[in-house]
């Protein structure tokens, strides 16, 4: 009888328990209906392709899919590492990145900061609108507007000929292509990663700005003690954001400016994976292993950094 | 006497170095406007008109060859017409599926908000990388289908925290009287919650509809067959993939025309139509890069 008892309570719990899981998403059913189509896109679109990760360690096949495919543990990985192109175009990757980040990363700093210099608001937004503007164009359209200006019969050459210099082929040239690089990911968003700072700026109070002339300070002091300190937080931010995408170095750009001739210094990981897995249609199974390894140094990046800048004193993203 | 002396030396000691910040500024904005330029007046140019100068920077005269062209190439024609139409849909369907999560996490009070936040936000961060989202596209018979250029691209999930920001600091007594009244969430959002977002719908409209634009990665991975080719991967195939610059439509006009054009001209020219719809509403754009959009957006 005791058991009873206590077995007709616990059943009472649950059922009000459940009843009232039950009660909540009917009283919310409107608003889990609105969220519907967004948890079946992320489902589809980034979850499927997270469990798909599984083929990393399968001898992947068309016939038997990624359910049907046989396991065979790390022998992915070990092809992967043992693959001397594999080190090449993570090489190159890194070091595209570490070039792009100390060149790209201070750029629209300094151009905030010039702006902010600027009284006249009609000339800081002419500015503005003309160093965003290159953002909304895709890389193809870039990387025809770079071959239009490189080319041999292109306006850097006759330039170069005016000048008694001898012409120049800049994106099939090892040397400078990489520097090419760096020169069109300025070019195309530096102007747009600045709007953010200057937001930043403008969250400044301005009183600040008044103490500071009555004081006589003079425009490097104001720089230094009060404008850089009102968007450190904003540049920690995006540093962080920036270390999560270190084996990222560039897909788009790279994939519409490269070409034979500079396939060892321009090659990486993205377009390495791209040429090998879906123009040959092959080596699945280790493709996914490369992209697996891209990832996860990316995530302990983004949280290395993070911690690393929470250390210093900064607010983090996580 | 000594102070007036000191404010005298800044003040021209600014006047110096406003002069100098401009004449650096201008430097980079001729920088960045130059390559625009340069490909309007190539497009406009003929080869004869570029030899006869030794720095082409000056268009001596318009020449309309290359447009000409262009309208007799089915290629560009049909791209265009393709990309307009996955402009328009696709913005639709990414503004419905973004906003209308967006409106529904901006609730604070309903259960399970965090856990399915951290679920899309967690995307952000981690992806399966390119070979699995190859082979789920594959799966769901995406290639050679237009809607792989909507559907997958349904929400960006920056611009998806844009919205739920901007949806948070909508103030509660909007809802609160209207579910006085009896109104369902569904009536309160299209109803009410729309007709005062205007801005923040506007702006990512218009964001959604540049990157749809521009969109030529998932066309390339996905979309083989030339009849369904968006304006861009025309564009690309013309420029990047020098062999197909002669075997494409463009290539076939050029062949059709019977007497020598000049082939950059042509690629100019394609790049300027792709080019003039984002210049159309790159004012619109420009105007809702309000303040703390974009940063306000990173952090909740």
């Amino acid at each position: 009888m005791n058991t009873r008892v206590i077995h007709g309570k616990v059943s009472v719990l649950q059922q009000r328990k459940s009843n009232s899981i039950w009660e909540q998403v009917l009283k919310y059913r409107y608003l889990y209906l609105m969220l519907l189509p967004a948890i079946v896109f992320y489902i589809i679109f980034y979850y499927f392709p997270i469990y798909g990760i599984t083929l990393a360690f399968q001898d992947f096949s068309y016939k038997e899919g990624i359910l049907g495919s046989p396991f065979v543990g790390l022998a992915n990985f070990k092809g992967v590492f043992n693959d001397p192109d594999f080190w090449r175009v993570t090489a190159n990757t890194v070091v595209i990145s570490f070039w792009k980040l100390v060149i790209g990363f201070p750029a629209p700093i300094i151009t905030a900061l010039l702006l902010n210099e600027i009284s006249r608001e009609r000339t800081k937004r002419f500015f503005q609108t003309v160093f965003t503007f290159p953002h909304f164009v895709s890389w193809v359209v870039v990387s025809a507007m770079m071959f239009n200006l490189l080319s041999d019969s292109g306006v850097v050459n006759q330039l170069f000929v005016v000048l008694g210099l001898e012409k120049m082929n800049f994106l099939t040239n090892a040397s400078t292509f990489r520097p090419m690089l760096y020169i069109t990911d300025v070019w195309k968003d530096a102007g747009w990663n600045t709007i953010i700072y200057l937001a930043a700026v403008a969250g400044i109070n301005s009183e600040l700005y008044e103490a500071s002339d009555i004081d006589g300070a003079n425009r490097w002091q104001r720089l230094i003690h009060i404008t850089w300190p009102g968007i450190r937080s904003t540049a920690a931010i995006l540093l962080i954001l920036a270390a999560g995408n270190v084996m990222n170095a560039g897909f788009d750009q790279i994939l519409n400016l490269y070409n034979g001739a500079v396939m060892d210094k321009a090659d990486i990981i993205d377009t390495y994976v791209f040429r090998r897995s879906i123009l040959l249609g092959s080596d699945w199974g280790s493709s996914t292993a490369i992209g697996l390894f891209k990832s996860v140094i990316n995530f302990v990046l983004l949280f290395g950094v993070n911690g690393l800048i929470r250390v210093i004193g900064e607010e983090g993203i996580f | 006497m000594r102070k007036a002396l000191y404010f005298n030396r800044t003040r021209k000691r600014t006047n110096v170095f406003n002069i100098f910040l401009l004449i650096f500024l201008s430097f980079f904005t001729i920088l960045s406007f130059f390559p625009f330029y340069y490909l309007v007046i190539i497009s406009f140019a003929s080869y004869s008109d570029i030899n006869k100068q030794l720095l082409y920077i000056i268009p001596t005269s318009i020449d309309l060859t290359a447009y000409k062209l262009l309208l007799l190439s089915t290629d560009v024609i049909r791209g265009g017409l393709i990309s307009i139409g996955i402009t328009v849909f696709g913005t639709l369907f990414s503004l419905f599926v973004t906003a209308s999560a967006a409106y529904a996490l901006s609730k604070k009070y309903l259960p399970g908000r965090k856990l399915i936040l951290n679920f899309i936000v967690f995307t952000m961060f981690f992806t399966g990388g390119l070979i699995p989202y190859y082979l789920t596209i594959r799966s769901l018979n995406l290639v050679n289908n237009l809607l792989v250029m909507i559907f997958p691209l349904a929400i960006n999930t920056f611009y998806f925290i844009i919205m739920k920001t901007y949806f948070l600091n909508i103030p509660v007594s909007v809802e609160e009287s209207a579910k006085i009244d009896g109104a369902n969430d569904l009536y309160i959002f299209f109803r009410i919650v729309i007709p005062i977002s205007l801005p923040i719908i506007a702006t990512i409209s218009l964001f959604y509809a540049v990157d749809r634009w521009n969109e030529w990665y998932i066309a390339m991975l996905f979309l083989n067959k030339q009849e369904l080719q968006p304006l861009q991967i025309v564009l690309r195939n013309l420029i990047v993939n020098m062999e197909n610059s002669t075997g494409g439509g463009v290539g076939k006009a050029i062949a059709a025309s019977r007497k020598p054009v000049f082939t950059q001209g042509v690629k100019m020219a394609v790049v300027v139509i792709t080019c003039v719809p984002i210049l159309l509403v790159y004012p619109f754009l420009q105007k809702y890069f309000t303040k703390g959009i974009m940063l306000g957006s990173i952090k909740e």
